[in-house]
């Protein structure tokens, strides 16, 4: 089967809507059939992978934790929008340390989230072949 | 151009399925082709046969269904997604110990893989949503 570029457009925050959990299950069976996916975190989406979340009390589950297991997926491309985290106040730093093991070079770890300006992430999004957004 | 389509909300809260119902319809008569129309997050309860509008209002889901027998498209609805939301064929109710199902004519209930061979094998996959 041919392979093809899936770019998957998280543009919602992680709880109080369903579609941040169900957008990573698509995620990992994008990456089950072999092909090239990438992640855009954009607007709220970026709250998806956010350090220190906790659900107690909601009533859901904290997925958060499957973000980390992308990387051995070789789900290894995530771009994060840079304007999107500054107008929340956040920076790389509030973000979850996901990197991914690279096996052309002694499984070295690197980090799997790429910082990206709106117009740098356009670019990204011309050279899909498939975006899916949620 | 051969198409597949997805459609992420459900009938009547939103006007995404309307939108997919009508674009399915132009590709059609342009003499396009729909590989697959996949309902994901509460797109899958455009899938119920219990649905009853009032008799002033369209039938969404008998739209959908009219459209899968005159073309012969594939419907299929997300697995995962419809066990959430209590929407059943025979087979799984009875799986799940349920007394009952309510799957529509023309739909399937599949995988999650469904959706990404449709992205694979058309030339141009769209996403209905909010």
């Amino acid at each position: 089967m041919a392979i093809k570029k899936f770019m998957f457009v998280n543009r919602k925050a992680p709880y109080g809507t369903v579609y941040a959990l169900e957008s990573l299950e698509v995620v990992l069976i994008g990456a089950a059939f072999e092909q090239d996916v990438s992640l855009a975190f954009v607007g709220d989406g970026v709250y998806q992978i956010c350090k220190g979340q906790s659900t107690d009390g909601i009533g859901m589950k904290n997925f958060s934790p499957t973000y980390k297991a992308l990387g051995d997926y070789e789900v290894t491309k995530l771009y994060v929008e840079k304007e999107s985290l500054e107008a929340r106040g956040l920076t790389l730093d509030d973000l979850m340390p996901l990197v991914w093991e690279d096996e052309d070079d002694d499984y070295a770890e690197k980090p799997s989230i790429r910082l990206v300006s709106s117009e740098e992430l356009a670019t990204v999004f011309d050279e899909q072949d498939v975006v899916l957004s949620f | 151009m051969k198409y597949s389509i997805m459609v992420n909300e459900g009938p009547y809260t939103h006007q995404a399925s309307d939108t997919a119902l009508a674009f399915c319809k132009a590709a059609l008569e342009a003499e396009h082709e729909i590989f697959r129309v996949f309902f994901y997050h509460d797109g899958v309860n455009n899938g119920t046969r219990y649905t009853v509008p009032p008799q002033d209002d369209r039938n969404i889901q008998k739209e959908w269904s009219k459209l899968a027998e005159a073309h012969d498209i594939d419907m299929v609805i997300c697995i995962a997604a419809a066990q959430r939301r209590g929407i059943m064929d025979a087979d799984e109710a009875k799986r799940q110990g349920l007394d009952g199902d309510n799957i529509a004519p023309g739909f399937r209930i599949s995988g999650l893989g469904q959706l990404i061979e449709g992205g694979i094998i058309a030339d141009c996959q769209l996403v209905f949503g909010d």
